[in-house]
């Protein structure tokens, strides 16, 4: 072999190069979590019941019947509903902690640490800690209640309190998030701007809607994005809680995808869900990228 | 708090009582959570509930051994999680080099699928990655439970963000020395990425060990199952739950967690408000 042929060939594998470095990671993201996608929506298009080697082909059936149903529709809701509340709370009382522990000292620090202790738990323990603590009968919340003299709540079996219930834990758990990254974005507003107002003579209402919120408010937009889209998947405390009832009060898009495709056998129902799922979560991903791109450029 | 006569200021007294209740409302739960898991079954129904049980009743985590195979758990879910953070680092770190440091046809295309799909939850796709799974016969295998994840977009995109503010000129100079390029990686570009490595390490490790989904619709019987799934299991016995036995249960799957948390909060803190930063 020339000396000529052996650079020409390490050309060709330098040029092949980058392609082997990425090839490991794209393959299985291609595989796991790319290909998924449109396979599901191809099994919407299917009657099936995972079991049977048989799919019947039945067009875009499985969209018309969802959208058809009102319990589909019950569900939809019920999904919009914990996401606008639990992003909302989470949100607003993590502002108010924020603005309350934003000054590094060492208690702020500790009390910074056990606001977010929550957020590390697994969703499983909390929802296990809280279906005892919301015991109907023998239950922490209720004992507190009756020793006012009010109760008992029957906070996860009464479905005009299910679901109520279920966002007060997930705001417990996710408020030290949002607690966390608003405080970051506190620490970041340069002082000099509160020393300019100070001179101006400005009032504390005046230096908040002036010089706070307008410098925090691309962090909270990127945070209701955040967790728009952790509460679109919310599975846990209902799987474990509630399953879903009562009277459907509690069912969300992820958990009737769950429950058609592996309790039902209808696969076909359950994957219309998820396109469903699919082009909300889209949307909100494009907003999440735009501000992405925004937040690395401006850093 | 140095002399008395500063101390008792009504703002002072007020921020007290905000301390307070903050340690109550996040910290309690878990207090009230070990206290249950000592008590008798009837300690657990008495009113009104005692804040310790009159004697800690350990066998509570015996009977939580004898009703789960809890050790069995653990080992799968040490398995699971150890093993997707050793493939991580060997699918992470080179793709975020590549991306970072090549240009190449089509760079763009693939770092856009690997965008992309930093947005798709496992939520949506377990239905047909179950069908897949089923067709290649690894239902209960730790495959499918490790593979989905042994690359992460989220961690690719992070140390891409953190290789590109190397100075190209120290990586020219390494060149001109004549430094291979698994030197260059090893010697200048991990030791400047090191705080990214432990906050996207850190981060994998707590999501892996804390889920529960994926193990839950990827396995129909004990022999992957990891702990999460198992100890949730508990709830589901026929003549009701012990809620002292379930909460002993919770205890041993929230204390390893809780404990490097202890540790390692500052850490854990700076790594979590990271993602949000950036």
């Amino acid at each position: 072999m020339s000396a000529r042929e052996l650079t020409g060939g390490r050309r060709v594998l330098g040029a092949a190069k980058p392609y082997l470095i990425v090839a490991p990671a794209i393959a299985i993201l291609l595989v796991f979590w790319v290909y998924p996608i449109f396979n599901m929506g191809y099994l919407s298009l299917f009657k099936w019941d995972l079991i049977s080697p048989k799919m019947k082909f039945v067009g875009l059936d499985n969209f018309a019947a969802i959208l058809a149903d009102a319990q589909f529709w019950q569900t939809v809701a019920s999904t919009l509903i914990y996401t606008l509340f639990v992003v909302g709370f989470g949100v607003g009382l993590g502002m108010l902690v924020a603005v309350y522990l934003y000054e590094r000292t060492k208690t702020n620090g500790f009390l910074q640490a056990v606001v977010f202790s929550p957020y590390v738990v697994s969703l499983a323990s909390v929802a296990l800690l809280w279906l005892w603590i919301m015991n109907k009968d023998f239950g922490l919340l209720n004992s507190l209640l009756a020793a006012v003299g009010l109760g008992p709540v029957d906070w996860l079996g009464d479905p005009r309190v299910a679901l109520a219930s279920l966002i007060l834990i997930s705001v417990w758990k996710s408020v030290g998030y949002d607690s966390l990254i608003l405080v970051s974005a506190l620490q970041a507003i340069p002082r000099h701007l509160y020393e300019a107002a100070r001179l101006d003579s400005a009032g504390r209402w005046a230096t908040f809607s002036k010089i706070t919120f307008p410098m925090i408010s691309p962090t909270m937009f990127f945070l209701v994005i955040v967790d728009v889209i952790a509460s679109l998947k919310v599975f846990e405390t209902i799987q474990i809680m509630t399953s879903g009832g009562p009277q459907n009060a509690t069912n969300t898009l992820v958990y009737s995808l769950y429950e058609y495709g592996f309790q039902f056998n209808r696969v076909g129902t359950a994957a219309a869900i998820g396109v469903v799922l699919l082009v909300m979560i889209a949307v909100f991903s494009v907003a999440y990228f735009k501000l992405l791109a925004r937040r690395v450029h401006y850093r | 708090m140095a002399s008395g006569k500063t101390a008792f200021t009504p703002r002072r007294v007020g921020r007290w009582v905000a301390n307070a209740l903050i340690v109550l409302v996040f910290f309690f739960p878990f207090f009230w959570m070990a206290s249950s898991s000592l008590k008798t079954l009837g300690e657990t129904m008495q009113f009104p509930p005692s804040l310790l049980p009159a004697e800690p009743q350990w066998d509570n985590y015996q009977a939580v051994m004898d009703s789960i195979p809890f050790w069995r758990y653990l080992l799968n879910s040490l398995v699971v999680s150890l093993s997707v953070l050793v493939l991580q680092a060997l699918t992470v770190v080179p793709a975020a080099y590549a991306f970072s440091q090549y240009d190449f046809k089509g760079k763009g295309i693939l770092f856009g699928i690997t965008l992309v799909t930093m947005m798709v939850p496992a939520q949506l796709v377990f239905l047909p990655l179950f069908v897949m799974f089923a067709r290649w016969g690894m239902i209960n295998s730790y495959a499918s439970l490790i593979l989905p994840f042994a690359t992460s977009a989220f961690n690719i995109f992070m140390l891409r963000q953190t290789f590109n503010q190397m100075p190209r000129e120290l990586v020219e100079a390494a060149r001109l020395d004549h430094a291979s390029e698994l030197k260059i990686i090893w010697h200048l570009f991990l030791p400047m990425a090191k705080a990214t490595l432990v906050t996207c390490a850190l981060l994998t490790f707590i999501s892996t060990w804390n889920d529960y989904f994926w193990p839950l619709v990827l396995t129909t019987n004990d022999t992957v199952r990891t702990l999460p799934v198992g100890v949730a299991s508990m709830r589901a016995s026929e003549n009701g739950i012990n809620y002292q036995v379930l909460m002993a249960a919770n205890v041993l799957l929230t204390l390893p967690i809780l404990v490097v948390y202890g540790f390692a909060n500052k850490h854990i803190i700076k790594a979590f408000s990271y993602i949000g930063d950036k």
